[in-house]
Protein backbone atom coordinates (compact mmCIF):
# COMPACT_ATOMS: atom_id res chain seq x y z
CA UNK A 1 0.00 0.00 0.00
CA UNK A 2 1.29 3.42 -1.23
CA UNK A 3 0.58 6.87 0.86
CA UNK A 4 -3.10 7.39 0.95
CA UNK A 5 -3.11 10.79 2.84
CA UNK A 6 -4.88 10.88 6.39
CA UNK A 7 -3.38 7.73 8.44
CA UNK A 8 -5.96 5.11 8.54
CA UNK A 9 -5.63 5.57 12.68
CA UNK A 10 -6.67 9.20 12.43
CA UNK A 11 -9.62 7.97 10.29
CA UNK A 12 -10.86 5.80 12.56
CA UNK A 13 -9.89 8.17 15.77
CA UNK A 14 -13.17 10.10 16.24
CA UNK A 15 -15.29 6.44 16.01
CA UNK A 16 -13.20 5.07 18.78
CA UNK A 17 -13.24 7.97 21.04
CA UNK A 18 -16.97 8.00 20.65
CA UNK A 19 -17.08 4.12 21.53
CA UNK A 20 -14.55 4.50 24.49
CA UNK A 21 -16.35 8.04 26.09
CA UNK A 22 -20.03 6.46 25.75
CA UNK A 23 -19.28 2.70 25.88
CA UNK A 24 -15.98 1.23 27.52
CA UNK A 25 -15.54 3.73 30.39
CA UNK A 26 -19.40 3.52 31.50
CA UNK A 27 -19.23 -0.28 31.49
CA UNK A 28 -15.61 0.19 33.99
CA UNK A 29 -17.62 2.51 35.68
CA UNK A 30 -20.67 -0.14 36.09
CA UNK A 31 -18.63 -2.66 37.35
CA UNK A 32 -16.73 -0.26 39.65
CA UNK A 33 -20.18 0.82 41.55
CA UNK A 34 -21.36 -2.37 41.82
CA UNK A 35 -18.96 -2.44 44.55
CA UNK A 36 -19.59 0.71 46.22
CA UNK A 37 -21.75 1.41 48.80
CA UNK A 38 -24.41 4.18 49.24
CA UNK A 39 -26.89 5.95 51.52
CA UNK A 40 -29.86 7.33 51.05
CA UNK A 41 -28.20 10.19 49.25
CA UNK A 42 -25.01 9.88 47.86
CA UNK A 43 -23.43 6.78 46.66
CA UNK A 44 -19.73 5.99 48.54
CA UNK A 45 -16.60 4.80 46.87
CA UNK A 46 -16.08 1.28 48.86
CA UNK A 47 -14.96 -2.31 48.06
CA UNK A 48 -18.18 -4.59 49.45
CA UNK A 49 -19.92 -7.24 48.00
CA UNK A 50 -23.09 -5.54 50.09
CA UNK A 51 -24.76 -5.52 46.38
CA UNK A 52 -24.41 -8.47 45.00
CA UNK A 53 -25.07 -10.43 48.55
CA UNK A 54 -28.43 -8.14 48.81
CA UNK A 55 -29.42 -9.15 45.29
CA UNK A 56 -29.29 -13.08 46.15
CA UNK A 57 -30.53 -12.31 50.20
CA UNK A 58 -31.90 -15.25 51.43
CA UNK A 59 -32.43 -16.98 48.24
CA UNK A 60 -30.09 -20.02 49.54
CA UNK A 61 -32.47 -20.02 52.57
CA UNK A 62 -35.69 -20.06 50.75
CA UNK A 63 -34.78 -22.55 48.31
CA UNK A 64 -33.75 -25.45 50.43
CA UNK A 65 -36.93 -24.27 53.16
CA UNK A 66 -39.89 -27.07 52.71
CA UNK A 67 -41.69 -26.26 50.26
CA UNK A 68 -38.95 -24.38 48.84
CA UNK A 69 -39.46 -21.11 47.18
CA UNK A 70 -38.08 -18.55 45.02
CA UNK A 71 -36.43 -15.34 45.94
CA UNK A 72 -37.40 -12.08 44.34
CA UNK A 73 -34.24 -12.34 42.21
CA UNK A 74 -33.92 -15.72 40.97
CA UNK A 75 -38.02 -15.52 40.25
CA UNK A 76 -37.23 -12.58 37.80
CA UNK A 77 -34.47 -13.76 36.38
CA UNK A 78 -36.23 -17.06 35.69
CA UNK A 79 -39.58 -14.84 34.02
CA UNK A 80 -37.29 -13.34 31.98
CA UNK A 81 -35.21 -16.72 30.73
CA UNK A 82 -38.60 -18.31 30.28
CA UNK A 83 -39.77 -14.82 28.39
CA UNK A 84 -36.83 -14.95 26.31
CA UNK A 85 -36.39 -18.88 25.64
CA UNK A 86 -40.06 -18.87 24.21
CA UNK A 87 -39.46 -15.38 21.88
CA UNK A 88 -36.00 -17.20 20.87
CA UNK A 89 -38.09 -20.33 19.69
CA UNK A 90 -40.98 -18.79 18.00
CA UNK A 91 -38.70 -16.24 16.28
CA UNK A 92 -36.34 -18.70 15.47
CA UNK A 93 -38.74 -21.04 13.59
CA UNK A 94 -40.96 -18.21 12.50
CA UNK A 95 -37.45 -16.24 10.45
CA UNK A 96 -36.05 -19.57 9.22
CA UNK A 97 -39.14 -20.74 7.52
CA UNK A 98 -39.86 -16.68 6.01
CA UNK A 99 -36.32 -16.30 4.84
CA UNK A 100 -36.39 -20.27 3.98
CA UNK A 101 -39.61 -18.98 1.38
CA UNK A 102 -37.97 -16.02 0.25
CA UNK A 103 -34.40 -17.47 -0.58
CA UNK A 104 -35.26 -20.85 -1.85
CA UNK A 105 -38.83 -20.78 -3.21
CA UNK A 106 -39.22 -16.81 -4.57
CA UNK A 107 -37.18 -17.41 -7.71
CA UNK A 108 -36.85 -13.93 -9.28
CA UNK A 109 -34.66 -11.24 -7.72
CA UNK A 110 -37.04 -8.54 -8.12
CA UNK A 111 -40.17 -10.06 -6.23
CA UNK A 112 -37.46 -11.41 -3.53
CA UNK A 113 -36.66 -7.54 -2.76
CA UNK A 114 -39.96 -6.54 -2.83
CA UNK A 115 -41.32 -9.31 -0.88
CA UNK A 116 -38.53 -7.80 1.80
CA UNK A 117 -39.64 -4.64 1.60
CA UNK A 118 -43.38 -5.62 2.27
CA UNK A 119 -41.24 -7.42 5.42
CA UNK A 120 -39.62 -4.48 6.09
CA UNK A 121 -41.73 -1.74 6.08
CA UNK A 122 -43.41 -1.77 9.64
CA UNK A 123 -39.80 -2.51 11.17
CA UNK A 124 -39.64 1.55 10.69
CA UNK A 125 -42.66 2.48 12.81
CA UNK A 126 -41.68 3.78 16.55
CA UNK A 127 -41.58 0.23 18.82
CA UNK A 128 -44.07 2.23 21.11
CA UNK A 129 -46.37 2.53 18.35
CA UNK A 130 -45.96 -1.00 17.18
CA UNK A 131 -46.78 -2.24 20.83
CA UNK A 132 -50.31 -0.27 21.55
CA UNK A 133 -51.16 -0.84 17.78
CA UNK A 134 -52.52 -4.40 19.45
CA UNK A 135 -54.66 -2.89 22.31
CA UNK A 136 -57.36 -1.87 19.99
CA UNK A 137 -57.04 -5.73 18.77
CA UNK A 138 -56.09 -7.94 22.16
CA UNK A 139 -58.02 -5.42 24.43
CA UNK A 140 -61.00 -6.26 26.93
CA UNK A 141 -62.86 -4.52 24.19
CA UNK A 142 -60.74 -5.26 21.36
CA UNK A 143 -61.57 -6.72 18.09
CA UNK A 144 -60.97 -10.23 18.74
CA UNK A 145 -63.11 -10.33 21.77
CA UNK A 146 -65.76 -8.45 20.22
CA UNK A 147 -65.75 -10.98 17.22
CA UNK A 148 -65.30 -14.21 20.10
CA UNK A 149 -68.42 -12.66 21.63
CA UNK A 150 -70.49 -12.01 18.18
CA UNK A 151 -69.73 -16.22 17.39
CA UNK A 152 -70.82 -16.98 20.88
CA UNK A 153 -67.48 -19.17 21.45
CA UNK A 154 -66.54 -17.34 24.64
CA UNK A 155 -69.79 -15.42 27.09
CA UNK A 156 -66.98 -12.86 28.27
CA UNK A 157 -64.60 -11.15 27.21
CA UNK A 158 -60.71 -13.27 27.39
CA UNK A 159 -58.75 -11.26 29.83
CA UNK A 160 -55.62 -13.12 29.26
CA UNK A 161 -55.01 -11.40 25.82
CA UNK A 162 -53.40 -7.91 26.75
CA UNK A 163 -51.20 -7.55 29.63
CA UNK A 164 -49.82 -10.78 29.79
CA UNK A 165 -47.36 -12.88 29.08
CA UNK A 166 -49.05 -14.11 26.03
CA UNK A 167 -48.88 -9.99 24.93
CA UNK A 168 -45.49 -9.86 25.91
CA UNK A 169 -44.34 -12.83 24.12
CA UNK A 170 -46.62 -11.56 20.78
CA UNK A 171 -45.12 -8.10 20.97
CA UNK A 172 -41.55 -9.26 21.01
CA UNK A 173 -42.26 -11.43 17.90
CA UNK A 174 -44.07 -9.02 15.82
CA UNK A 175 -41.16 -6.35 16.55
CA UNK A 176 -37.64 -8.90 16.42
CA UNK A 177 -38.57 -11.65 14.17
CA UNK A 178 -37.43 -9.14 11.14
CA UNK A 179 -33.90 -9.33 13.11
CA UNK A 180 -33.79 -13.14 12.86
CA UNK A 181 -34.72 -13.34 8.57
CA UNK A 182 -32.12 -10.93 8.00
CA UNK A 183 -29.56 -12.64 8.94
CA UNK A 184 -30.47 -15.89 7.85
CA UNK A 185 -31.63 -14.79 4.67
CA UNK A 186 -27.95 -13.50 4.17
CA UNK A 187 -26.51 -16.95 5.29
CA UNK A 188 -28.87 -18.65 2.74
CA UNK A 189 -28.03 -16.42 0.27
CA UNK A 190 -24.96 -17.71 -0.30
CA UNK A 191 -25.36 -20.98 -0.28
CA UNK A 192 -24.68 -22.87 -3.71
CA UNK A 193 -28.04 -24.16 -5.37
CA UNK A 194 -25.56 -26.78 -7.04
CA UNK A 195 -25.04 -28.30 -3.52
CA UNK A 196 -28.91 -29.05 -2.82
CA UNK A 197 -29.15 -30.27 -6.35
CA UNK A 198 -26.55 -32.69 -5.47
CA UNK A 199 -28.36 -33.47 -2.21
CA UNK A 200 -31.53 -34.04 -4.61
CA UNK A 201 -29.87 -36.53 -7.01
CA UNK A 202 -28.17 -38.41 -4.23
CA UNK A 203 -31.15 -39.53 -3.06
CA UNK A 204 -32.23 -36.96 -0.34
CA UNK A 205 -35.92 -36.35 0.61
CA UNK A 206 -36.95 -32.49 0.74
CA UNK A 207 -36.65 -32.91 4.62
CA UNK A 208 -32.96 -34.57 4.72
CA UNK A 209 -31.95 -31.73 2.12
CA UNK A 210 -33.37 -29.09 4.81
CA UNK A 211 -31.63 -30.73 7.59
CA UNK A 212 -28.33 -32.56 6.07
CA UNK A 213 -27.21 -29.01 4.15
CA UNK A 214 -29.72 -25.80 4.07
CA UNK A 215 -29.72 -25.56 8.08
CA UNK A 216 -25.86 -26.47 8.46
CA UNK A 217 -24.56 -23.59 6.50
CA UNK A 218 -27.35 -21.59 7.68
CA UNK A 219 -25.58 -21.43 11.09
CA UNK A 220 -23.97 -18.37 10.86
CA UNK A 221 -27.14 -16.69 10.35
CA UNK A 222 -29.09 -18.79 12.86
CA UNK A 223 -26.72 -17.60 15.07
CA UNK A 224 -26.35 -14.00 14.30
CA UNK A 225 -29.74 -13.39 14.54
CA UNK A 226 -30.25 -15.59 17.60
CA UNK A 227 -27.71 -13.23 19.60
CA UNK A 228 -29.43 -10.01 18.54
CA UNK A 229 -32.64 -11.65 19.54
CA UNK A 230 -31.55 -13.14 23.14
CA UNK A 231 -29.82 -9.83 24.00
CA UNK A 232 -32.48 -7.76 22.96
CA UNK A 233 -35.25 -9.89 25.31
CA UNK A 234 -32.60 -10.32 28.17
CA UNK A 235 -32.10 -6.61 28.88
CA UNK A 236 -35.94 -5.16 27.69
CA UNK A 237 -37.98 -3.20 30.05
CA UNK A 238 -39.66 -1.17 27.41
CA UNK A 239 -41.89 -4.04 25.58
CA UNK A 240 -42.30 -6.08 29.09
CA UNK A 241 -43.49 -3.09 30.92
CA UNK A 242 -45.92 -1.38 27.93
CA UNK A 243 -47.76 -5.42 27.00
CA UNK A 244 -47.45 -6.90 30.61
CA UNK A 245 -49.23 -3.70 31.92
CA UNK A 246 -46.05 -2.77 34.40
CA UNK A 247 -47.02 -6.32 36.14
CA UNK A 248 -44.61 -8.63 35.12
CA UNK A 249 -41.19 -8.06 36.36
CA UNK A 250 -37.80 -8.57 34.22
CA UNK A 251 -34.27 -8.14 34.59
CA UNK A 252 -33.71 -5.09 32.90
CA UNK A 253 -37.11 -3.11 34.61
CA UNK A 254 -35.70 -4.40 37.95
CA UNK A 255 -32.56 -2.11 36.93
CA UNK A 256 -34.75 0.42 35.76
CA UNK A 257 -36.93 0.49 38.59
CA UNK A 258 -33.51 1.24 41.64
CA UNK A 259 -32.09 3.59 38.84
CA UNK A 260 -35.30 5.68 39.33
CA UNK A 261 -35.30 5.15 43.08
CA UNK A 262 -31.05 6.39 42.90
CA UNK A 263 -30.22 3.21 43.70
CA UNK A 264 -27.40 3.19 41.47
CA UNK A 265 -25.01 0.50 43.27
CA UNK A 266 -27.27 -2.31 43.66
CA UNK A 267 -28.33 -1.51 39.89
CA UNK A 268 -24.86 -1.96 38.52
CA UNK A 269 -24.28 -5.15 40.46
CA UNK A 270 -27.38 -6.60 38.50
CA UNK A 271 -26.54 -4.81 35.49
CA UNK A 272 -23.59 -6.79 36.38
CA UNK A 273 -24.96 -10.02 36.57
CA UNK A 274 -27.28 -9.26 33.89
CA UNK A 275 -24.00 -8.96 31.72
CA UNK A 276 -22.35 -12.12 32.63
CA UNK A 277 -25.73 -14.48 31.44
CA UNK A 278 -25.62 -12.48 28.21
CA UNK A 279 -21.93 -13.21 27.80
CA UNK A 280 -22.77 -16.88 28.42
CA UNK A 281 -25.17 -17.31 26.49
CA UNK A 282 -23.56 -14.94 23.54
CA UNK A 283 -20.21 -16.87 23.81
CA UNK A 284 -22.17 -20.19 23.41
CA UNK A 285 -23.19 -19.15 20.15
CA UNK A 286 -20.14 -17.22 18.99
CA UNK A 287 -17.96 -20.47 18.56
CA UNK A 288 -20.15 -21.18 15.60
CA UNK A 289 -19.06 -18.23 13.54
CA UNK A 290 -16.78 -15.06 12.79
CA UNK A 291 -19.30 -12.33 12.21
CA UNK A 292 -16.85 -10.03 10.09
CA UNK A 293 -16.65 -13.20 7.18
CA UNK A 294 -20.29 -12.58 7.04
CA UNK A 295 -20.95 -9.40 5.50
CA UNK B 1 -40.15 -21.30 -14.30
CA UNK B 2 -40.42 -25.05 -15.69
CA UNK B 3 -40.83 -27.20 -13.18
CA UNK B 4 -44.06 -27.13 -10.57
CA UNK B 5 -44.21 -26.04 -7.32
CA UNK B 6 -43.76 -28.79 -4.04
CA UNK B 7 -46.36 -28.57 -2.05
CA UNK B 8 -43.91 -26.83 0.89
CA UNK B 9 -44.53 -23.90 -1.48
CA UNK B 10 -47.82 -23.44 -0.77
CA UNK B 11 -48.03 -23.78 3.05
CA UNK B 12 -44.83 -21.61 2.98
CA UNK B 13 -46.40 -18.92 1.08
CA UNK B 14 -49.34 -19.39 2.99
CA UNK B 15 -47.03 -18.74 6.08
CA UNK B 16 -45.80 -15.42 4.63
CA UNK B 17 -49.28 -14.25 3.91
CA UNK B 18 -50.05 -14.43 7.43
CA UNK B 19 -46.50 -12.78 8.54
CA UNK B 20 -47.21 -10.02 6.73
CA UNK B 21 -50.98 -9.41 7.99
CA UNK B 22 -49.54 -10.19 11.67
CA UNK B 23 -46.99 -7.18 10.25
CA UNK B 24 -49.24 -4.78 9.06
CA UNK B 25 -52.42 -5.59 10.88
CA UNK B 26 -51.65 -3.41 13.74
CA UNK B 27 -49.81 -1.16 12.63
CA UNK B 28 -52.71 -0.17 9.34
CA UNK B 29 -55.13 -0.65 12.48
CA UNK B 30 -53.62 2.48 14.35
CA UNK B 31 -53.16 4.46 11.52
CA UNK B 32 -57.20 3.47 10.76
CA UNK B 33 -58.19 4.54 14.16
CA UNK B 34 -56.54 7.90 14.25
CA UNK B 35 -59.09 9.34 11.67
CA UNK B 36 -61.55 8.00 14.71
CA UNK B 37 -64.75 10.49 14.84
CA UNK B 38 -64.63 12.92 17.52
CA UNK B 39 -67.21 10.73 19.73
CA UNK B 40 -64.83 7.59 18.90
CA UNK B 41 -62.96 5.81 21.21
CA UNK B 42 -59.63 3.64 21.44
CA UNK B 43 -61.21 0.80 20.11
CA UNK B 44 -63.60 -0.40 16.92
CA UNK B 45 -66.15 0.39 15.84
CA UNK B 46 -65.27 3.87 13.97
CA UNK B 47 -67.52 6.44 14.97
CA UNK B 48 -67.31 8.27 11.74
CA UNK B 49 -64.24 9.43 10.14
CA UNK B 50 -62.75 13.02 10.63
CA UNK B 51 -59.65 14.57 11.36
CA UNK B 52 -60.15 15.45 14.77
CA UNK B 53 -57.66 14.49 17.15
CA UNK B 54 -54.71 15.23 14.52
CA UNK B 55 -56.43 18.78 15.19
CA UNK B 56 -56.76 18.02 18.55
CA UNK B 57 -53.16 17.18 18.97
CA UNK B 58 -51.92 20.04 17.07
CA UNK B 59 -53.51 22.58 19.24
CA UNK B 60 -53.40 20.98 22.62
CA UNK B 61 -51.07 18.74 22.27
CA UNK B 62 -51.06 15.67 24.75
CA UNK B 63 -52.38 16.25 28.87
CA UNK B 64 -49.71 16.94 30.98
CA UNK B 65 -47.10 16.88 28.35
CA UNK B 66 -45.41 19.39 26.11
CA UNK B 67 -45.77 17.09 23.40
CA UNK B 68 -44.03 19.70 20.61
CA UNK B 69 -41.19 20.40 22.44
CA UNK B 70 -40.18 16.47 22.55
CA UNK B 71 -41.30 16.49 18.57
CA UNK B 72 -38.86 19.53 18.10
CA UNK B 73 -36.25 17.99 20.48
CA UNK B 74 -36.25 14.54 18.54
CA UNK B 75 -36.05 15.67 15.09
CA UNK B 76 -32.51 17.80 16.15
CA UNK B 77 -31.14 15.33 18.34
CA UNK B 78 -31.99 13.08 15.09
CA UNK B 79 -29.94 15.33 12.58
CA UNK B 80 -27.35 15.31 14.65
CA UNK B 81 -27.41 12.04 14.78
CA UNK B 82 -27.77 11.05 11.10
CA UNK B 83 -24.69 13.39 10.35
CA UNK B 84 -22.41 12.43 12.81
CA UNK B 85 -22.87 8.33 12.36
CA UNK B 86 -22.37 9.08 8.49
CA UNK B 87 -19.08 10.99 8.91
CA UNK B 88 -17.72 8.71 11.53
CA UNK B 89 -19.11 5.62 9.73
CA UNK B 90 -17.23 6.97 6.58
CA UNK B 91 -14.27 7.97 8.55
CA UNK B 92 -13.88 4.48 9.82
CA UNK B 93 -15.13 2.63 7.13
CA UNK B 94 -11.91 3.87 5.20
CA UNK B 95 -9.97 3.52 8.28
CA UNK B 96 -10.66 -0.37 7.76
CA UNK B 97 -9.77 -0.51 4.04
CA UNK B 98 -5.92 -0.05 5.30
CA UNK B 99 -4.22 -1.51 7.98
CA UNK B 100 -4.01 0.15 11.68
CA UNK B 101 -3.29 -0.80 15.42
CA UNK B 102 -6.04 -1.93 17.54
CA UNK B 103 -8.48 -2.63 14.40
CA UNK B 104 -9.70 -6.27 15.99
CA UNK B 105 -9.93 -4.70 19.09
CA UNK B 106 -12.17 -1.72 17.80
CA UNK B 107 -14.10 -3.80 15.81
CA UNK B 108 -14.88 -6.10 19.35
CA UNK B 109 -15.86 -2.75 20.86
CA UNK B 110 -18.29 -1.84 18.50
CA UNK B 111 -19.82 -5.09 17.82
CA UNK B 112 -20.30 -5.73 21.84
CA UNK B 113 -21.90 -2.51 21.80
CA UNK B 114 -24.66 -3.92 19.20
CA UNK B 115 -25.29 -6.30 21.48
CA UNK B 116 -25.02 -5.08 24.63
CA UNK B 117 -28.26 -5.39 26.67
CA UNK B 118 -29.51 -1.09 26.30
CA UNK B 119 -29.84 -0.98 29.85
CA UNK B 120 -26.62 -1.61 30.64
CA UNK B 121 -25.36 1.00 28.01
CA UNK B 122 -28.04 3.22 29.66
CA UNK B 123 -27.00 3.21 33.15
CA UNK B 124 -23.74 2.89 32.50
CA UNK B 125 -23.42 6.53 30.78
CA UNK B 126 -26.13 7.92 33.89
CA UNK B 127 -23.74 6.62 36.42
CA UNK B 128 -20.83 8.79 34.25
CA UNK B 129 -22.36 11.76 34.57
CA UNK B 130 -23.20 11.29 37.47
CA UNK B 131 -19.95 10.68 39.03
CA UNK B 132 -18.71 13.73 36.54
CA UNK B 133 -21.42 15.98 38.19
CA UNK B 134 -20.40 15.07 42.19
CA UNK B 135 -16.70 15.88 41.10
CA UNK B 136 -17.33 19.21 39.52
CA UNK B 137 -19.18 20.04 42.17
CA UNK B 138 -16.90 19.25 44.74
CA UNK B 139 -13.65 19.53 43.19
CA UNK B 140 -14.03 22.13 40.48
CA UNK B 141 -13.15 26.06 41.08
CA UNK B 142 -16.03 28.11 42.15
CA UNK B 143 -16.53 29.76 39.01
CA UNK B 144 -17.35 26.66 37.24
CA UNK B 145 -18.86 24.79 40.30
CA UNK B 146 -21.51 27.95 41.05
CA UNK B 147 -24.80 27.36 39.67
CA UNK B 148 -23.43 23.92 38.07
CA UNK B 149 -26.43 21.16 37.69
CA UNK B 150 -25.52 18.41 35.81
CA UNK B 151 -23.61 18.17 32.43
CA UNK B 152 -26.44 15.13 31.40
CA UNK B 153 -28.21 16.15 28.12
CA UNK B 154 -29.75 15.83 24.60
CA UNK B 155 -26.33 16.99 23.09
CA UNK B 156 -24.01 15.01 25.51
CA UNK B 157 -24.70 11.72 27.54
CA UNK B 158 -28.23 11.48 25.39
CA UNK B 159 -26.42 11.68 21.82
CA UNK B 160 -23.14 9.67 22.86
CA UNK B 161 -26.24 6.85 23.95
CA UNK B 162 -27.41 7.05 20.56
CA UNK B 163 -24.17 6.80 18.81
CA UNK B 164 -23.66 3.57 20.69
CA UNK B 165 -26.37 2.18 18.78
CA UNK B 166 -26.33 3.84 15.47
CA UNK B 167 -22.28 3.95 14.84
CA UNK B 168 -22.23 -0.03 14.95
CA UNK B 169 -24.91 -0.28 12.12
CA UNK B 170 -23.51 2.47 10.17
CA UNK B 171 -19.85 0.66 10.31
CA UNK B 172 -21.57 -2.94 9.76
CA UNK B 173 -23.06 -1.16 6.35
CA UNK B 174 -19.48 0.63 5.22
CA UNK B 175 -18.08 -3.05 5.36
CA UNK B 176 -20.82 -4.20 3.63
CA UNK B 177 -20.22 -1.62 0.68
CA UNK B 178 -16.63 -2.02 0.60
CA UNK B 179 -16.80 -5.97 -0.01
CA UNK B 180 -18.59 -5.32 -2.82
CA UNK B 181 -16.90 -2.44 -3.58
CA UNK B 182 -14.03 -2.65 -6.64
CA UNK B 183 -10.65 -1.58 -5.71
CA UNK B 184 -9.99 -0.74 -9.84
CA UNK B 185 -11.78 2.18 -10.18
CA UNK B 186 -9.44 3.96 -7.41
CA UNK B 187 -6.33 2.39 -8.87
CA UNK B 188 -7.47 3.71 -12.32
CA UNK B 189 -7.32 7.17 -10.58
CA UNK B 190 -4.18 7.15 -8.66
CA UNK B 191 -2.86 5.95 -12.23
CA UNK B 192 -4.27 9.03 -13.99
CA UNK B 193 -2.74 10.82 -11.42
CA UNK B 194 -5.37 11.79 -8.50
CA UNK B 195 -4.60 12.55 -5.13
CA UNK B 196 -5.80 10.56 -2.39
CA UNK B 197 -8.44 13.01 -1.55
CA UNK B 198 -9.36 13.55 -5.40
CA UNK B 199 -9.60 9.63 -5.52
CA UNK B 200 -12.06 9.80 -2.75
CA UNK B 201 -14.04 13.00 -3.72
CA UNK B 202 -14.20 12.29 -7.22
CA UNK B 203 -14.10 8.49 -7.63
CA UNK B 204 -15.04 6.88 -4.45
CA UNK B 205 -17.56 8.95 -3.46
CA UNK B 206 -20.22 8.75 -5.78
CA UNK B 207 -19.91 5.50 -6.51
CA UNK B 208 -20.69 4.75 -2.75
CA UNK B 209 -22.99 7.60 -2.00
CA UNK B 210 -25.86 6.04 -2.47
CA UNK B 211 -25.51 3.76 0.31
CA UNK B 212 -24.31 6.07 2.20
CA UNK B 213 -27.40 7.51 2.23
CA UNK B 214 -28.68 4.48 3.67
CA UNK B 215 -26.10 4.85 6.48
CA UNK B 216 -28.08 8.76 7.02
CA UNK B 217 -31.06 7.19 7.07
CA UNK B 218 -30.48 4.61 9.73
CA UNK B 219 -28.89 6.92 12.03
CA UNK B 220 -32.00 9.06 11.58
CA UNK B 221 -34.60 6.65 12.24
CA UNK B 222 -32.58 4.07 14.90
CA UNK B 223 -32.20 8.16 17.02
CA UNK B 224 -35.94 8.78 16.09
CA UNK B 225 -37.47 5.77 17.82
CA UNK B 226 -34.69 5.05 20.34
CA UNK B 227 -36.01 4.53 24.15
CA UNK B 228 -34.24 2.06 26.00
CA UNK B 229 -30.11 3.50 25.68
CA UNK B 230 -31.95 6.81 26.07
CA UNK B 231 -34.06 6.30 29.25
CA UNK B 232 -31.10 6.63 32.08
CA UNK B 233 -28.92 8.94 29.73
CA UNK B 234 -31.88 12.24 28.45
CA UNK B 235 -31.41 14.55 31.89
CA UNK B 236 -34.54 16.24 32.37
CA UNK B 237 -35.73 16.34 28.96
CA UNK B 238 -37.34 13.41 27.65
CA UNK B 239 -37.18 12.52 23.63
CA UNK B 240 -40.51 11.94 22.02
CA UNK B 241 -40.45 8.42 22.32
CA UNK B 242 -39.92 8.26 25.75
CA UNK B 243 -42.72 10.76 26.31
CA UNK B 244 -44.88 8.52 23.97
CA UNK B 245 -43.90 5.15 26.16
CA UNK B 246 -45.07 7.33 29.48
CA UNK B 247 -48.24 8.28 27.92
CA UNK B 248 -49.48 4.78 26.89
CA UNK B 249 -51.45 3.90 30.18
CA UNK B 250 -52.92 7.62 30.83
CA UNK B 251 -54.18 8.64 27.42
CA UNK B 252 -57.13 6.92 26.90
CA UNK B 253 -58.42 8.82 23.75
CA UNK B 254 -57.39 8.19 20.08
CA UNK B 255 -54.94 11.09 20.04
CA UNK B 256 -52.36 8.71 21.04
CA UNK B 257 -53.21 6.80 17.75
CA UNK B 258 -52.92 10.68 16.15
CA UNK B 259 -49.42 11.02 17.41
CA UNK B 260 -48.42 7.31 16.26
CA UNK B 261 -49.77 8.03 12.56
CA UNK B 262 -47.49 11.62 12.68
CA UNK B 263 -44.52 9.48 13.71
CA UNK B 264 -45.02 7.19 11.53
CA UNK B 265 -44.98 9.62 9.09
CA UNK B 266 -41.86 11.10 9.31
CA UNK B 267 -40.44 7.96 9.37
CA UNK B 268 -41.66 7.36 5.99
CA UNK B 269 -41.09 11.04 5.03
CA UNK B 270 -37.15 10.43 6.03
CA UNK B 271 -37.68 7.13 4.14
CA UNK B 272 -38.68 8.91 0.83
CA UNK B 273 -36.14 11.54 1.41
CA UNK B 274 -33.35 9.33 1.15
CA UNK B 275 -34.87 7.18 -1.77
CA UNK B 276 -35.15 10.41 -3.57
CA UNK B 277 -31.58 11.26 -2.70
CA UNK B 278 -30.41 7.71 -3.61
CA UNK B 279 -32.03 8.31 -7.17
CA UNK B 280 -30.83 11.55 -7.46
CA UNK B 281 -27.62 11.01 -6.89
CA UNK B 282 -27.27 7.40 -9.08
CA UNK B 283 -28.89 9.60 -12.27
CA UNK B 284 -25.58 12.03 -11.72
CA UNK B 285 -23.45 9.31 -11.47
CA UNK B 286 -24.39 6.48 -14.37
CA UNK B 287 -21.08 4.26 -12.82
CA UNK B 288 -22.71 4.35 -9.57
CA UNK B 289 -24.73 0.86 -10.32
CA UNK B 290 -21.96 -0.80 -10.83
CA UNK B 291 -20.25 -0.49 -7.41
CA UNK B 292 -22.96 -0.01 -5.00
CA UNK B 293 -25.04 -3.17 -4.92
CA UNK B 294 -27.03 -2.81 -2.13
Amino acid sequence: MTDKGMPAWAQALPLAAVFVVFFVVPLLLTVMVSFWNYNEYEILPDFTLRNYLEAFEGCGRRLWSAPPELCTTLKTYLTTLRICGMVWLITLLLGFAIAYFLAFHVRSLTMQIVLFLVCTIPFWTSNVIRMISWIPLLGRNGLINQTLQKLHLVEHPVEWLLFSDFAVVLAFVHLYTLFMIVPIFNSMMRIDRALLEAARDAGASGWQTLTNVVVPLSKPGIAIGSIFVLTIVMGDFVTIGVMGGQQIASVGKMINTQMGALQFPPAAAHAVILLGTVLIIIWALTRLIDIRKEL
Amino acid sequence: MGEGRPRSFYWLAALFALFVLFLWGPVLTILLLSFQGPDGGLTFPMNGISTHWFNKLWHDGLPNVDIWSAFARSVRLGVVVMVLTVVLSLLAGLAYRKRFRGADQLLFVVIASLIMPSIVVSLGIGLEFRILDDAVKRYAPAALADGYDTAMGLFTSALGAHLTWTLPFGLLIMFAIFNRFDPRYEEAARDLGATPWQALRHVVLPIIGPSVVGIGLFGFTLSWDEIARTSQAVGYLNTLPLELQGQTTTVTTPVIYALGTLTTAVSLLMIAVALGAILMLRRRQPLASVGAGT
